[in-house]
């Protein structure tokens, strides 16, 4: 395999791992504050098509983006109310507003279906910084969106483990007792934190029907949600190392695709069983991995909290 | 006499229980005002009201006489209300500064030097000893308790209300909390403390409210009172003091542990190299504060956890790695401390607990026998006098003393040889705490060989006839179960090496 | 701070969950389903008399449409069969999906491999197939929850994208039909490997698999030794390990079973209703099969009318189809209809109190419960 090759590989594997970046913080995010997520999946795809759709109208990809944000943030508003005030069960829930969503998109976007953008976001070269060999063309010669995620997961960071608000989050989540006699509201917390996750999963599923792609097609993300809950553990439930897998999840995909070209003579359905095949294994080899690894999981993660409960 | 608080009439109704019924109560400025009352007398329920933690179906609260509205945790705390509960508040993987700041209008921007300086001076200030940066679960439980009280001393509270705090202390680390309460009250501080322990109250109080079933019963001056007294307003009648133990030969050696090694459920090692033996017709009380090694003991002995090394014996025969079945034919019997954890299974209905340690005697081929079950759980009901709404409730819905008749009555069934006990009248009322005692007691004379834990060193006093204290793992040391040795048992709990035995002291 | 008046709602937990707020909770979400469903179609410029009425045509309406529902209720049998199993033990088998899809591929298999076989062994053979074939892909997240304690739900999940590729391959490849020109079908069974019909209905004979299959789980479940301790562990693994029960074994048991239920739904499918290997033979059966479940609250006898009615819901969208109407909108419906029946849940569990602000001096009413228990010990 050529260097050549190999190259190739990352610069596709950062574009392809971009999605699962946005939506693995995310879901970092909501499981810090102790809600598990199940609906990634779901918000994605409303993300995908209504950027889609907008762009499509407007002929203009960041309105696009933020219609694929809102359109997110909205159905994880919904999966708040129920989980959070409705105390419905998290993995029910979650998988219900993805049933939910399929149908949704799939409806809003029957007239769009194959049809191409008007305006997507191309790829733009930084001056400078991608003439450095090697990672310049690695990570400097990608679109407006990936370079968004270098700003979104660093910040992302700092706001969990170095500011007060990120301190408040994560208490939620660890222990909500403590937080709610602490004064702070757990409820409030939680729902900031499922929407802001449902904003970046919006945001994934837009990033993938407008640059990625770019098209809509139903059902487009594949699976792409539940991945990034895989990579969120994997993760150890911090932003960067999200990042990183997201870029090595990429990276495997966009192997795969040319696995061909390396005289690999391989049916294009198990390249693309490749990814899934992948994740499992990965959440295997953290299962079997340190103590610590194990423990890492926000403690009050997936229960309902209800103040005179005993 | 300005009252700081004054709580009236204030009603509390949980499903199944009134637990706050119609109570008045008056604390003042400068005192260390106790609440006394057996467990379920109401206790940390007013005191969760006063918290804003409950909200109350009836009654006001008034502070410097204006009535307020303690809505949520957050609305006590800015009334200068803060409370230590029994379960710690804290965030385990958090550090003591993260955990004393959390809530806090700090600076948005943390910078974690800064927050450990503030804490460090805070903690100084109060006298306190406390290290900033260390993580709550690397705490031992008394220097937990320390970082609650800082939290509250940051937030500038002026009522501190703490809930049963020396359960999880030695004598030694309660008699320091006492010393840092009352300099707390001589500053002008409101402190509660809510107990069930007479001679704690005695020692620490300047006033006592007694209160029982749920009722306030009395409000006394702690200078005119006295044990007896306050014990019989706490149950309602008068109760013995004076051991029922009789003294008994022991008999031959029916348990024996050698140099057992088990890990916790973290993987670090809890059991490290315990050794003792049960002899039949004995109680051997094992002391220790909670959290060096009792549990993951009484598990490994129980089958409910592997040992990395030592022995366990039963009447000759090795049992150290055998199954919790074989244990069971052997003649062991676990009663263990979280009855609906490790011990029934709340969702199921007394038939199904019944049969769960036993399931090859209700077996008809693939097939249950359910019936015969339930035949002879109607029996162990009306033996051990359990009280139960149906036999096809769930028994989570059970009370506590009904609960430990339960298990009592499915482990005892078997007629075991040796029994082991892990802390068996926590959470029970007087009534049902003597009927476990009593039992205990009968089982003993029959010659069975019990091992009881306690934290309780009242109940061991009463019914060990040797004392055994768990320390890091290890036995510490043993010592006859009288009064005059009660300071040499609470330094073996606090890993002082044992001094020589002295009577009296501090207790 | 001084208290203000008038009533605030508090959410209280009943001692047992009602049962009357159950039935209650599920016909409310179903008729509140509709009619926000109702609205959005109203609002997005489709009516929603034509296409309720459709939906009815399409599903009780008419003789042909009792049938499909029926037959299409079969599938969710199974599917939501497999899940309610597993869910005894606390175990989320969101992989039901490609369960169903092994099931068809093993009974797949054995048709195309042995034709000729006569019918009753040859279908009894399939039936071992699609067991089998769904058991496996229930076995492989079952090992790897028994053995290194990784959560089902993902892999679970993933495994049915794996699977659906699978089938995709065989009926792209292998399976597939020359006389279809590329298009993923695989060749017709054979007669042998097809189901035979119930009277003259045109309902096949799996529905009696499937009402067997129900039975069966419900006196497992509730009769057997295995039953029971399954049931323990799924709801106290500490109590049910010191008891002694194995939980990795039962883990795997269980996995094993669910996935051979789902199997069977596969198998049934493709030899009752398909007749062939095809690319889309469920058009998500294995996640309406949750749906059914938790509606049906794990019940294996309840699973039986509620598939009847998400079948409805199913055969309703074909219906659709034909009239050009999207499809989706059976989807968005069975969301919807779970999110009224979570929410609702809540009251099922707990109560509303209406009680006045902290500041009031009413006497105390005397207490409503039955015996207090003395020794309860609320803790702060």
């Amino acid at each position: 395999m050529s260097s050549e090759l190999i190259v190739t590989i990352f610069v596709a594997g950062i574009a392809a791992g971009t999605t699962l970046v946005f939506a693995a913080v995310g879901e970092i995010i909501a499981e810090r504050s102790g809600v598990l997520n199940l609906g990634v999946e779901g918000m994605m795809l409303a993300g995908a098509v209504t950027g889609f759709l907008v762009n499509r109208q407007l002929r203009a990809p960041w309105l696009g983006v933020a219609a694929g944000i809102s359109a997110g943030a909205a159905l994880a508003l919904l999966l708040a109310v129920l989980v959070v005030s409705f105390k419905a069960n998290q993995v029910v829930t979650g998988l219900a507003l993805v049933i939910f969503a399929i149908g949704m998109t799939g409806y809003l976007g029957e007239s769009v279906v194959g049809v191409p953008p008007p305006v997507t976001f191309e790829r733009i070269a930084i001056p400078g910084l991608a003439d450095i060999p090697v990672a310049g063309r690695i990570f400097f010669a990608q679109d407006a969106l990936v370079y968004l995620s270098y700003i979104l997961v660093p910040a992302t960071w700092w706001i969990l483990f170095r500011t007060r608000t990120g301190l408040n989050l994560r208490s939620v989540g660890e222990s909500p007792e403590s937080a709610d006699a602490a004064g702070l509201s757990v409820t409030g917390t939680r729902y900031a934190a499922v929407v802001i996750g449902g904003a970046f999963a919006g945001l994934a599923g837009a990033y993938l029907s407008l640059a990625r792609a770019p098209s809509w097609v139903p059902n487009m993300t594949a699976g792409r949600g539940w991945i990034a809950i895989a990579l969120v553990i994997f993760a150890t439930w911090s932003p960067l190392r999200a990042a990183l897998g997201g870029y090595l999840f990429g990276s495997v995909e966009a192997l795969g695709f040319r696995l061909q070209t390396v005289g690999l003579e391989v049916s294009t359905f198990f390249i693309a069983m490749m990814p899934y095949l992948f994740t499992i294994v990965v959440l295997v080899l953290i299962s079997r991995g340190s103590v610590q690894r194990r423990l890492a999981a926000p403690s009050a993660l997936g229960n309902a909290y209800l103040r005179e409960e005993r | 006499m300005t009252s700081a608080i004054e709580l009236r009439g204030i009603v509390k109704r949980f499903p199944g229980v009134v637990a706050n019924s119609d109570i008045d109560l008056e604390l003042r400025r400068g005192e260390v005002h106790a609440l006394l009352g057996e467990n379920g007398a109401g206790k940390s329920t007013l005191m969760s009201v006063l918290a804003g933690i409950y909200q109350p179906d009836a009654g006001s609260i008034l502070i410097d006489g204006q009535p307020v509205a303690l809505r949520s945790p957050r609305h006590a705390i800015e009334a200068g209300i803060a409370m230590v509960h029994q379960h710690f508040r804290l965030v385990k993987p958090f550090t003591v500064a993260e955990n004393v700041l959390l809530g806090a209008r700090t600076s948005w921007r943390l910078s974690p030097g800064k927050l450990e300086a503030e804490v460090a001076d805070l903690a100084r200030q109060a006298g306190l000893k406390a290290s900033p940066s260390a993580r709550i679960w690397q705490l031992s439980v008394g220097e937990q308790q320390r970082v609650e009280i800082l939290k509250a001393l940051y937030r500038k509270a002026q009522v501190l209300i703490l809930d049963e705090p020396t359960a999880v202390l030695t004598p030694q680390e309660a008699e320091a909390l006492f010393v840092t309460l009352r300099a707390m009250a001589a500053e002008g501080k409101t402190v509660v403390f809510v107990s069930h322990k007479l001679s704690e109250v005695m020692s620490v109080a300047d006033r006592i409210t007694v209160l029982r079933g749920g009722k306030h019963v009395a409000t006394l001056e702690t200078a005119t009172t006295d044990q007896h007294r306050l014990a019989h307003l706490m149950v309602g009648r008068d109760i013995a003091f004076e051991s029922a133990r009789s003294p008994r030969a022991a008999g031959e050696v029916l348990l024996r542990v050698d140099d057992l090694h088990a890990l916790s459920d973290l993987g670090l090692p809890a059991v490290r190299g315990a050794s003792l033996s049960v002899h039949a017709g004995e109680i051997l009380g094992l002391a220790g504060v909670a959290g060096n090694g009792q549990r993951e003991l009484a598990e490994a002995l129980a089958g409910a956890r592997p040992p990395t090394r030592g022995r366990i014996e039963l009447g000759g025969v090795d049992l150290t790695r055998a199954s919790a079945r074989r244990r069971i034919e052997a003649g062991l019997a676990y009663v263990p401390e979280d009855r609906l954890g490790t011990g029934l299974v709340g969702s199921m209905d007394a038939t199904a607990n019944i049969m769960l340690k036993s399931l090859p005697q209700y077996r008809r081929g693939p097939l249950l026998d359910y019936r015969s079950a339930a035949r002879r759980t109607r029996e162990l009901v009306e033996q051990f006098g359990i009280k139960m709404s149906s036999l096809d409730a769930p028994v989570r819905l059970m009370s506590g003393g009904n609960l430990q008749k339960l298990l009592l009555a499915r482990e005892l069934s078997s007629s075991p040889r040796v029994v082991i006990a892990a802390h068996p009248s926590s959470g029970l009322d007087v009534g049902a705490t003597k009927f476990v005692h009593e039992l205990l007691l009968e089982q003993r004379a029959q010659g069975v060989g019990i091992l009881l834990i306690s934290e309780d060193l009242d109940e061991l006093l009463m019914l060990s006839d040797r004392i055994a204290v768990m320390y890091e793992g290890e036995i510490a040391g043993e010592a006859p179960p009288d009064e005059a040795n009660l300071e040499r048992i609470g330094l073996l709990m606090g890993g002082t090496a044992a001094a020589a035995p002295r009577a009296g002291g501090g207790g | 701070m001084t208290a203000p008046g008038g009533l605030r709602p508090r959410l209280v937990k009943r001692l047992l969950p009602s049962r009357r707020m159950r039935v209650a909770v599920r016909l409310i979400a179903l008729l509140s389903a509709f009619a926000v469903a109702g609205i959005f179609l109203q609002a997005t410029g489709r009516g929603a008399g034509p296409v309720y009425r459709a939906m009815w045509t399409g599903s009780f309406g008419s003789p042909y449409g009792q049938a499909q529902t029926i037959l299409a209720a079969i599938p969710l049998i199974f599917t939501a069969l497999a899940v309610a199993v597993a869910f005894r033990m606390l175990l989320w088998n969101i992989g039901a999906e490609g369960q169903f899809y092994l099931g068809a591929f093993g009974a797949t298999a054995v048709a195309y491999a042995a034709p000729d076989w006569p019918r009753p062994i040859l279908l009894g053979a399939m039936v071992l197939g699609g067991l089998i074939g769904g058991a496996l892909w229930g076995l492989i997240p079952g090992a790897l929850r028994a053995f290194f304690g990784t959560n089902e739900i993902v892999p679970t999940l993933l495994l049915n994208y794996v699977a659906i590729l699978l089938v995709d391959y065989m009926v792209n490849g292998p399976w597939t039909d020359p006389a279809t020109l590329g298009f993923p079908l695989g060749k017709p069974f054979s007669e042998s490997a097809i189901l035979p019909l119930v009277g003259n209905t045109a309902i096949h004979a799996g529905l009696y698999l499937a009402l067997a299959a129900a039975l069966v789980v419900s006196l497992v479940l509730s009769r057997t030794a295995w039953g029971y301790k399954i049931k323990v562990i799924g709801a106290n693994t500490r109590a049910a390990s010191y008891a002694g029960f194995s939980i990795p074994r039962n883990v795997v048991a269980v996995m094993l079973l669910s996935g051979a239920l789902a199997g069977l739904g596969g198998m049934v499918e493709v030899s009752g209703v398909v007749h062939k290997i095809q690319a889309n033979i469920s058009p998500g059966f294995g996640y309406t099969g949750i749906i059914v479940a938790t509606l049906a609250r794990f019940s294996p006898l309840y699973i039986v009318p509620m598939a009847v009615l998400f079948g409805a819901l199913v055969v309703s969208s074909v219906e659709l189809q034909t009239l050009g109407l999207p499809s989706d909108i059976v989807l968005m419906l069975q969301g919807v209809i779970l999110f009224f029946a979570l929410a609702g849940e809540l009251f099922v569990n707990y109560r509303l109190v209406w009680r006045a602000g902290a500041v009031s001096n009413r006497p105390s009413t005397p207490a409503s419960a039955s015996e207090p228990a003395p020794d309860l010990e609320p803790a702060g």
